[in-house]
């Protein structure tokens, strides 16, 4: 027998030695919860700032403004290509339109990075990137240093079962939760090991 | 072909890899116990990490029924195993992915340094995990010319200093910075002369070692928390990034994955990301998760390889009381709440899964009676059944009921029972006074073992007593000499008189 029906046969056998009983899974925890958008807005930014990532907030119409704000003294950045172009509109330096054959070496040039985001938890501080349209492939939000990220608080659900369920699991999803980090060292937190060492994000209260 | 039943079912066989110490559990504890420089390091990380996590699972007011629902997903999983690992199987091939069974750690490793020499690669990233820990790859990689790196900052700082992990979270916790930096100065190529043990100046450097790496990897190596049946997808949690670099930058990627991992539906990772990163840092949720599905055109690895492993996971499924241990998630808060983890740390274990849960899963997955002194029998002893663990997992395994099991599995299995044995004996013993009085003198001459007033062995077939534990030596006097003695006379007409003026 080749490994992959060995492998199957022997759960067989371990299942009638010892046949385990029907389970039902017991659902009574929250789900499907609705929160009013001032709720969403004041749990969001509170737990984005406790990871320590900079939270801006403005109206659609200062959007632009506020990006350049964020972006700060970075020169050189990159964004999808199905990103709004009015949102770096105002930034003054050197854009690269990411595309799948740009390489990583490339990426590692820029100083930052803009995207947009799919959905937001709340009660977590969780930015989900499905690599659909203006959110990037992972490439893009992973070798910068800097990522500027825009969240429409109207994609801010409150936990995370509400957060899952509007995810399309076939698409190549990265969960961000604040800067990378590590407690490795003595359980000091550092921020910044691999990934993006500061994350910026601009939360557009009205779209 | 599968679902095939040939007649009589046989019990799996027991796995293989780094699921046995060279040492039993008392030996290993014993030396481990002399390194007060890892007790404060273990000492301490496991206190923070303990109250973090009672903080952040305190917030949810559903944290019980997260739990309930954890259990039942896990118990639903092992009860329709083939069912849900075929339907595994066709989503991961559907979305471009290839898959691999593997029946033990040799065949696993096999698989993936042929599909690492497929790539042409002499140098392999990897992402920690255990799976690929339990089977020995990176060693086995070394011997046929591969060189793996580690690329989370804890697992390199184990494996540039040819050490052990000690913890499944944070695996070089026994480390502090000042010995972090020498092994970095040490070991580290290219490193800055110059570099001091700031924790933050010491991830940089980590970062300046694997960059260049992650930007021209061909392939890398992970292993998976969840593997969805529904849909085919993976995921891995994790912090630094590193995780991320090595599932997206490299052309291939393979994934190590214990067949255990499986959860049935998409939407129970609605669960998972709730319970894992709040029992395991103590966070409400870990800076990164990477969830991916077969391939994706455009985006991460242009490959993907699962390498579904057994290695003694159907063998631990067929013990209807131990197969809870297949439950475990690794978020090691049974560790951090531990209090004999908490002073021997991770080493003493012996094996790839330290701590209550791997007092319990490596038996299982390995066995422990390869012989009258397998270091594995001494596992489901190295714990004080207090219960901490089972109130902290997050999937509520009952660690003590299962440790207290395996104990009863292991006097069972054993060719003669060194404790009915010594039961037996004491029974003869206290049969009649002289026979009583006997015994009692003969047990005073067990003083000439003891040092420092413990026992630490008992000559045969007592050893298999102290083979988990210590005994306090016998006092110098029996109860029946000190009546006898005028010390003792003393003493009751003393009490006699007392006992009269009242």
């Amino acid at each position: 027998m080749n490994a992959r029906d060995t492998v199957l046969s022997r759960v067989h056998d371990a299942l009638a030695i010892a046949p385990p009983p029907a389970v039902r899974v017991p659902r009574e925890y929250r789900r499907d919860r609705e929160l009013p958008a001032e709720q969403k807005r004041e749990l969001l930014v509170d737990r984005l700032e406790d990871y320590r990532a900079t939270v801006h907030q403005c109206v659609a119409a200062d959007a632009a403004t506020t990006i350049a704000a964020a972006l700060g003294d970075a020169t050189r950045i990159g964004i999808p290509a199905a990103l709004d172009r009015g949102w770096v509109a105002e930034f003054g330096g050197e854009v690269l339109v990411d595309s799948a054959d740009i390489p990583a070496a490339r990426l590692d040039e820029l100083d930052g990075v803009v995207t947009g985001s799919a959905v937001a938890c709340a009660e977590t501080g969780t930015i989900f990137l499905d690599g659909f349209s203006d959110r990037g492939r992972r490439a893009l939000t992973l070798v910068p240093d800097l990522h500027v990220c825009v969240v429409a608080l109207s994609s801010v659900v409150a936990g995370v079962p509400e957060a899952v369920a509007r995810l399309e699991p076939t698409r190549p999803t990265t969960l961000i939760s604040g800067p990378s980090a590590t407690s490795d060292i003595e359980l000091d937190r550092v921020e910044g090991v691999h990934g993006p060492r500061t994350l910026h994000v601009v939360l557009v209260l009205d779209s | 072909m599968s679902g095939t039943f040939l007649g009589m079912p046989a019990a799996p066989p027991r796995g293989s890899g780094n699921l046995r110490g060279a040492e039993s559990f008392p030996a290993a504890a014993r030396t481990e116990l002399a390194n007060t420089q890892m007790r404060r390091n273990v000492g301490k990380a496991t206190r923070t990490i303990r109250d973090k996590r009672v903080q952040v699972t305190g917030e949810l007011p559903d944290w019980e029924q997260l739990r309930s629902a954890g259990a039942a997903i896990k118990r639903d999983v092992l009860s329709r195993l083939p069912e849900l690992l075929e339907q595994f199987e066709q989503a991961v091939i559907a979305r471009g992915g290839q898959v691999h069974w593997a029946r033990d750690a040799a065949e696993a490793n096999a698989i993936v340094t042929r599909l690492v020499k497929d790539t042409g690669a002499d140098e392999a990233l990897k992402v920690k995990s255990m799976a690929t820990q339990e089977i020995g790859l990176n060693e086995h990689l070394a011997t046929e010319g591969i060189t793996a790196i580690e690329t989370d900052l804890a697992e390199l700082i184990v494996q540039l200093g040819e050490d052990r992990p000690s913890h499944i979270l944070v695996p070089a916790i026994h480390r502090n910075r000042s010995e972090i930096r020498e092994i970095f100065l040490r070991s580290m190529p290219g490193v800055d002369p110059d570099l001091d043990d700031d924790p933050t100046h010491l991830a940089d450097a980590a970062r300046r070692f694997l960059r260049e790496r992650f930007v021209r990897a061909r392939v890398a190596i992970s292993g998976a928390n969840f593997g969805v049946a529904e849909t085919g997808t993976l995921s891995v949690v994790e912090s630094e990034g590193n995780g991320r670099m090595c599932l997206t930058m490299p052309q291939t990627l393979i994934t190590v994955m214990g067949l255990e991992k499986l959860i049935p539906t998409y939407a129970d990772l609605e669960v998972f990301l709730q319970l894992l990163p709040r029992s395991s840092t103590g966070e409400r949720m870990n800076p990164y998760t990477s969830m991916w599905t077969g391939v994706a055109p455009h985006d991460g690895p242009s490959e993907f390889h699962l390498v579904l492993l057994d290695n003694g996971r159907t063998a631990t499924l067929a013990d209807e009381v131990g197969r809870e241990a297949l439950h475990c998630i690794r978020c090691s808060a049974c560790l951090n709440v531990c209090p004999v983890y908490e002073r021997t740390g991770g080493h003493a274990y012996g094996s790839t899964y330290p701590g209550p849960i791997g007092a319990v899963l490596t038996p299982q997955l390995a066995g422990m009676d390869t012989g009258g002194s397998d270091p594995n029998s001494s596992l489901p002893y190295a714990s004080s059944l207090c219960g901490a663990c089972f109130d902290a997992c997050p999937v509520k395994i009952d660690i003590p009921s299962l440790l207290v099991e395996l104990r009863h599995q292991h006097v069972e299995e054993a060719h003669f029972s060194a404790e009915q044995l010594m039961m037996k004996a004491a029974s003869a013993a206290m049969s009649t006074s002289g026979r009583w009085t006997a015994a009692q003198r003969a047990a005073q001459l067990g003083r000439l073992l003891g040092r420092g007033g413990r026992i630490r062995t008992l000559p045969p077939p007592g050893n298999a007593w102290t083979s988990a534990r210590d005994l306090p030596v016998p006092p110098k006097q029996t109860f029946r000499q000190w009546w006898d003695s005028s010390e003792g006379r003393a003493a009751i007409d003393d009490a006699h008189r007392e006992g009269g003026r009242r």
